[in-house]
């Protein structure tokens, strides 16, 4: 079979190999067409990131646990935050109430950010430290950021935290330290070896299943068709961001 | 009178030349060169002569490669160095003066901020939430395949 | 011993000059205790958070870059539009712009959460960003009105000052506009994104510089026991009144946009009515100690004989020019950004609710070692130059005649 073929040309190593066994079997019983695609966009380890793809979220607040907060914790031991809640305290994630004024509605949902497509932050920041990967995915280039805080300023969504005090013992996949600000990179370790956000895993492990992480440019995915046939809501849609994570139910 | 005024001046420089030169070179005489442990396997990614000089372009390459692009080599990167190079005693490449990274950077006086933000240590190989073999489902090219052709 | 080349003093003050020196050193080290020791903990010791990100440090700098390109303005009106009184204090003028400038971006600097990469914020620039523009207006503020002091102070090459005073007042106008745009960008946040920002920040320029500048000369003047004709205070005080007036002008236009904007209705009843100390520093600070006041006491009866009164007016303007600093970059912050308009919002990271600021002894020492950097700058420059104006009374009276 030429997806055989095409697979084995990829392979890297014995988690690749599991990967695209479990595809392969995956695709035994779906239509060749459907299983090719989705193998357009794995990504060998030298292969840059691709703008052929943008990631994107999808949250469902009807699903979304009132009080449930599965995954900020699993972004923190993730990213190696501590947790805390301070006014100083980086969070990537957070879970926000919100009331309707008009009717008293209520929905609780997770608030992160929301990897726009023209983000306000890499616009302001002066030296390019804050930037916009060839797949969406938003990002904080610590090499070069010198701390001044204009992106925590521009953005929209209080998406942005600011390492107040030194940092040790950092996840190894994650190197964050003080004096750089800091966000949400929807665990972009984890989406290059093809894995989902932490936050997206716990979510989908305790049954809420109420985020939903995929290729916003990849018509046959679960993200895309989700978005085609529901309405959704992106946050303070009148700036025209055109926002990687949208929202429903709201 | 200008011709003495310019002896006098080459005069002035090279004695103070020669001030500055002399600390340098008893400390190059007094100090011993840094004993570095071995790393870990049988050979490094690289000559050592080629490591000992350019260690530090490859990783400013690497780092941008990796931070921008996304691309995520192993041959060059700040993770696989750790990997092999944390020492015995401290299982850390950077917590004090004996260990890889600041055994050298302290002999040359050289400051280095990888440590601000990287981890010193390798990831525990202790199945934890980093080093866990990742589920067939979990990958999110396969959820959305699964899931979009079951619609 | 060089005591006897004291360039603007008829008698030396060696004493004086040391003392002064020394108090603006104390504050300058007070300034570097504070950097060195948020360098090595953390901005975990000042009252700045994720809400407030930019906080008192960030109102003196903001203050005296402004104020350092308005002080410029009195170089401009006499080099640029000719004007003789204006002309003899031009040196001044340019000097104390630059050391207001060094000041401020001394303050912004040590701020920086990675300072030690200052190089990198010279030689990485984003091109899209307001901020990375600001960079290069300030180093070229550097440059030019260097080369425009150098050129009013070498009789050989005085030629040159009126092109290069020009380049020098239309950089510093874009150099004003860059800072304002600072805020007036940020699309999100209902307390800055507007076009008005700009300008608004260019009028203010004026009075505060002018305002600086009268203090400056006076205290020169007093040093030498020499008083102001009363025909160049006068017109000086009324130059004052006049961007006083021009600033109170912009803020009313500047509140009524948003006030005519629903979207901003929540945040001008924040600063207007409802805000506290924000609320209380805009109509008190801002308005009545930096507006209303100084300008009755401009315009009151006897202030073109009195140079204290007009002294007074000066520092109020000043210190109404912090105010307004305060509530425009910490008032701005304070109020919660919207996420979902028509919602009340809340989260552990102190969503939909007024963000509280303390700043701590590390903020007033960066905040107040800018204006000792610029202080001590100045000291010894009015030292080691001739910065004394030297008014030529006969032009002067040609020109009124």
């Amino acid at each position: 079979m030429s997806e055989q073929n095409n697979l084995e040309g990829r392979a890297d190593g014995d988690r690749r190999e599991f990967l695209k066994t479990g595809a392969a079997i995956t695709g035994a019983a779906l239509a060749p067409g459907v299983l090719l695609y989705g193998v357009a966009h794995s990504r060998a380890p030298e292969q840059p990131a691709s703008a052929e793809v943008r990631w994107g979220m999808l949250i469902d607040t009807a699903k979304c646990g009132d009080g449930c907060s599965d995954c900020v914790t699993a972004c923190n031991t993730e990213n190696g935050l501590s947790g805390k809640t301070g006014p100083q305290d980086t969070q990537y994630i957070r879970k926000l109430d919100i009331k309707d004024l008009r009717n008293g509605r209520v929905h609780s949902l997770p608030m992160l950010c929301q990897h726009c497509e023209h983000p306000p932050c890499v616009d302001v920041c002066p030296t390019g430290a804050s930037m916009k990967r060839a797949d969406g995915i938003v990002l904080v280039d610590r090499h070069i950021c010198i701390g001044c805080r204009y992106c925590m300023m521009a953005c929209p969504y209080k998406a942005r935290s600011f390492a107040h005090e030194p940092i040790t013992d950092q996840n190894p996949e994650v190197p964050r330290g003080k004096g750089c600000v800091e966000s949400c990179t929807f665990c972009v370790q984890r989406v290059d070896r093809e894995e989902l956000p932490a936050c997206v895993e716990a979510c989908e492990a305790n049954g809420h299943q109420a985020m939903l992480f995929g290729d916003l440019m990849d018509p046959q995915s679960a993200i895309s068709q989700a978005l085609k046939s529901q309405p959704s809501t992106e946050v303070r849609a009148d700036l025209g961001l055109n926002t990687g994570v949208r929202y429903q139910g709201i | 009178m200008a011709r003495l005024g310019h002896w006098l001046r080459l005069a002035v420089f090279l004695g103070m030349a020669a001030v500055l030169a002399t600390p340098s070179q008893e400390a190059a005489a007094g100090v011993n060169l840094p004993k570095l442990e071995k790393g870990k396997g049988d050979a490094c990614v690289e000559d050592t002569e080629t490591m000992r000089r350019h260690h530090m372009s490859m990783l400013k390459h690497q780092r941008d490669k990796t931070m921008r692009h996304g691309i995520r080599t192993t041959k060059h990167s700040l993770k696989g160095c750790v990997e092999c190079h944390a020492g015995s005693k401290t299982g850390s490449v950077a917590s004090t003066k004996e260990d890889f990274c600041m055994a050298c950077h302290a002999y040359a006086g050289v400051k280095l901020d990888c440590w601000d933000c990287h981890a010193t240590k390798p990831a525990p190989k202790t199945p934890g939430p980093v080093g866990k073999a990742p589920r067939p489902d979990a990958s999110p090219l396969l959820a959305a395949t699964v899931n979009g052709a079951s619609q | 011993m060089a005591n006897d080349t004291c360039f603007n003093q008829q008698t030396c003050k060696p004493g004086l000059f040391w003392t002064l020196l020394g108090l603006g050193g104390i504050v300058v080290l007070g300034m570097l205790y504070a950097f060195f020791t948020l360098e090595h903990h953390g901005h975990v010791l000042t009252g700045m958070d994720n809400q407030i990100v930019w906080g008192l440090p960030h109102v003196f700098a903001v203050f005296l870059i402004v104020a350092a390109s308005g002080v410029l303005n009195v170089a401009s009106i006499g080099s640029v539009f000719g004007k003789q009184i204006y002309k003899a204090r031009a040196p001044l003028s340019g000097m104390l712009a630059l050391a207001m400038l060094a000041g401020g971006l001394a303050v912004l600097v040590l701020d920086l959460g990675r300072p030690d990469r200052l190089i990198v914020a010279m030689t990485y620039y984003n091109f899209k960003s307001i901020f990375a523009w600001n960079m290069i207006f300030y180093n070229g503020f550097f440059a030019i009105v260097g080369l425009y002091l150098i050129t009013l102070m070498d009789r050989k090459l005085k030629a040159y000052s009126k092109p290069i005073g020009f380049i020098a007042f239309l950089w510093r106008l874009g150099l004003t506009t860059a800072t304002g745009s600072i805020f007036g960008f940020l699309v999100a946040r209902a307390g800055y994104n507007s076009a008005m920002m700009a300008p608004m920040f260019i009028i203010m320029s004026f009075a505060y510089g002018l305002a600086v500048f009268l203090v400056v000369q006076t205290a020169m003047y007093k040093w030498n026991n020499l008083s102001l004709d009363e025909r160049i205070l006068s017109r000086m005080k009324n130059l004052l009144g006049v961007f006083i007036a021009a600033s109170l002008y912009f803020t009313v236009v500047f509140h009524l946009t948003n006030l005519y904007f629903a979207k901003q209705w929540e945040f001008e009843r924040f600063i207007l009515l409802e805000g506290g100390v924000y609320t209380a520093l805009f109509w008190l600070g801002q308005i009545v100690i930096g507006g209303l006041v100084p300008l009755a006491l401009l315009y009151s009866p006897g202030a073109r004989q009195s140079i204290g009164t007009v002294m007074v007016a000066a520092l109020l303007v000043i210190i109404g020019g912090i105010a307004q600093m305060y509530v425009t970059i910490v008032g701005g912050q304070a109020f919660p950004l919207d996420l979902f308009p028509g919602y009340a919002e809340s989260s552990s990271f102190h969503d939909g609710v007024v963000h509280a600021y303390a700043p701590t002894i590390y903020e007033f020492l960066l905040g107040f070692g800018g204006i000792g950097v610029a202080f001590v700058l100045t000291v010894a420059a009015v030292r080691a130059f001739k910065f004394l104006p030297q008014d030529d009374f006969k032009t002067l009276e040609a020109e009124e005649a």
